[in-house]
């Protein structure tokens, strides 16, 4: 079942220590293909510093990444953890990892669609008028069609995060992170957001997603990984999880959330 | 010459003996030379900047010393000591080579040392745009796979532009005005002329009014430019976004 073939993505034993704070103690995980694996876990349990650390945004101070089967060749940095040893390697593995930021992080000085096409047409090296038509035709899919000329600063946060899924989206990712992509949003916009997630994970989408939304995630999640205090607390299906916790401290922060989640 | 007689408008003739045609071209000189100046600032500022940024401790020393010194030194000295000392300079170094001095150039050397002088002030006008820039931006182009030229054409040189613009234009008001001290060192501007005009004439004041007239209008357009700039590399913000929002 688990062939080589099949694996999207394989994070073993990531260690991340912030000064004297530890922040990763040690965390694996393997996405298969079509796999939705939530990550949650109080504030400070390490699970953005974990994802981060996949794409290298935040680099481990031990470990290994493999992504779609080939190895992301890492070396010791100055800094005392690792860095990439072959920087083009690093940039092309990237662009298989589409990340959803908390803040959207959208390029201001871009309109809409300029955001969705940016990394096709220049990282990707993809004709202009191709990725024009593969963006429009993703934002018409995430209800932002007719926003394509506007500036992120006119949208709402909702739309901007959609308007991120969208741009992570056309590069067409083996594997998508997201980061509390509903965090920074406001209560009444946060639905939106979610059906599309939603909508990309019944597509059979591979992703990982760190999450507080307790009940989206025992409901896409094709598997749960509760971290706590920078090791894995309890992982497995989310029925188990969410259902019944095998540990205590588990059972503490689902039982915390799950009085206001619908 | 009998200028004596002459009317305002007839001092101020295009041709001679009317002076007006030279103080046109010393107003060109002006703006040639402050255009000249200001790329050179540009480009070292941008390499300032980068080098002060780069977290390179020698590098950063360097510019340190750089930017101080010249931030520190009147313009008016450092303009003379600079074309003397550059010239002098130059000469020796061509008599150790075995080589004839050289008379250089004022254009040459005015352009010189005021963009060296203006790169000092870009590259802390330029540091501070790219700092202001939004971490979040940077980590999502690195995020796609940008490389670091890729990265930094298309994301941090536009994203500091909004915060960059009202410091470089300041900047050009003022290497338009700091033009006229190169006429120092005996090149003739728009400020030399001036004085040349006036003295042959004794109509000081008449001239200096034209002169000032002139620079009003260089200034005046220069805003028009810069504003326009402005309101395009600001499309992407809400008006009156109170301290630039996202």
């Amino acid at each position: 079942m688990t062939t080589a073939a099949s694996i999207a993505l394989d994070v073993e034993d990531i260690h991340k220590r912030f000064a004297d704070l530890e922040v990763l103690k040690g965390i694996s995980l393997t996405a298969r293909r079509g796999d939705v694996i939530s990550i949650i876990g109080s504030s400070g349990s390490g699970k953005s510093t974990f994802l981060r650390c996949i794409n290298l945004l935040e680099t481990p101070d031990r470990g290994r990444i493999v992504v779609g089967g080939e190895e992301l060749r890492l070396r010791p940095g100055r800094k005392g953890s690792l860095e990439a040893a072959d920087r083009r390697q690093l940039e092309r593995l990237r662009t298989g990892l589409g990340m959803v930021f908390q803040s959207f992080n959208l390029w201001a000085h871009r309109t809409i669609l300029e955001n969705v096409i940016e990394a096709p047409v220049h990282v990707q090296k993809m004709p202009r008028s191709a990725a024009i038509e593969k963006g429009e035709a993703l934002l018409a899919k995430v209800g932002l069609y007719d926003k394509r000329d506007a500036y992120p600063a006119f949208l709402s946060g909702g739309q901007q995060q959609r308007a991120a899924i969208a741009r992570a989206l056309c590069v067409d990712p083996a594997v998508m992170l997201f980061d509390e992509p509903t965090s920074a949003l406001d209560p009444e916009l946060v639905g939106e957001v979610l059906k599309v997630i939603r909508d990309l994970a019944e597509e059979g989408r591979t992703m990982l997603l760190v999450t507080h939304e307790m009940g989206f995630a025992r409901d896409v999640s094709s598997h749960v990984m509760f971290l706590d205090r920078g090791a894995v607390g309890e992982e497995g299906p989310p029925a188990q999880v969410f259902g019944d916790p095998q540990t205590a401290r588990c059972r503490d922060f689902t039982r915390s959330f799950s009085g206001r989640q619908s | 010459m009998a200028t004596g007689s002459m009317t305002a408008w007839q001092l101020l003739a295009l041709q001679p003996p009317g002076w007006g045609g030279a103080l046109l071209t010393g107003a060109a000189t002006t703006v040639a030379i402050s255009l000249s100046a200001y790329w050179i600032g540009l480009g070292i500022g941008l390499l300032g900047a980068l080098g002060k940024l780069s977290g390179s401790r020698v590098v950063g020393l360097l510019l340190n010393l750089y930017t101080s010194v010249i931030r520190a030194v009147p313009e008016l000295i450092l303009i003379v000591g600079l074309y003397y000392a550059g010239t002098d300079g130059l000469n020796r170094l061509l008599m150790a080579l075995g080589l004839p001095p050289v008379e250089v150039n004022g254009f040459v050397a005015a352009v010189a040392v005021l963009g060296f002088v203006q790169g000092a002030y870009m590259t802390e006008v330029l540091r501070g745009a790219i700092l202001s820039i939004p971490v979040g931006q940077i980590e999502a182009a690195r995020s796609f796979g940008m490389s670091p030229m890729l990265l930094f054409r298309r994301v941090t040189l536009p994203a500091m532009l909004p915060n960059a613009l009202p410091g470089m234009a300041n900047l050009w008001m003022s290497v338009t005005k700091d033009s006229a001290l190169v006429a120092v060192v005996g090149y003739q501007e728009l400020a030399l002329t001036t004085r040349l005009a006036g003295a042959n004439t004794k109509q000081y004041f008449l001239f200096f009014l034209a002169a000032a007239v002139l620079y009003l209008a260089i200034t005046l357009l220069s805003n028009l430019v810069f504003n326009w700039l402005e309101r395009r590399v600001r499309r992407g913000q809400k008006p009156m976004a109170s301290g630039g929002g996202a």
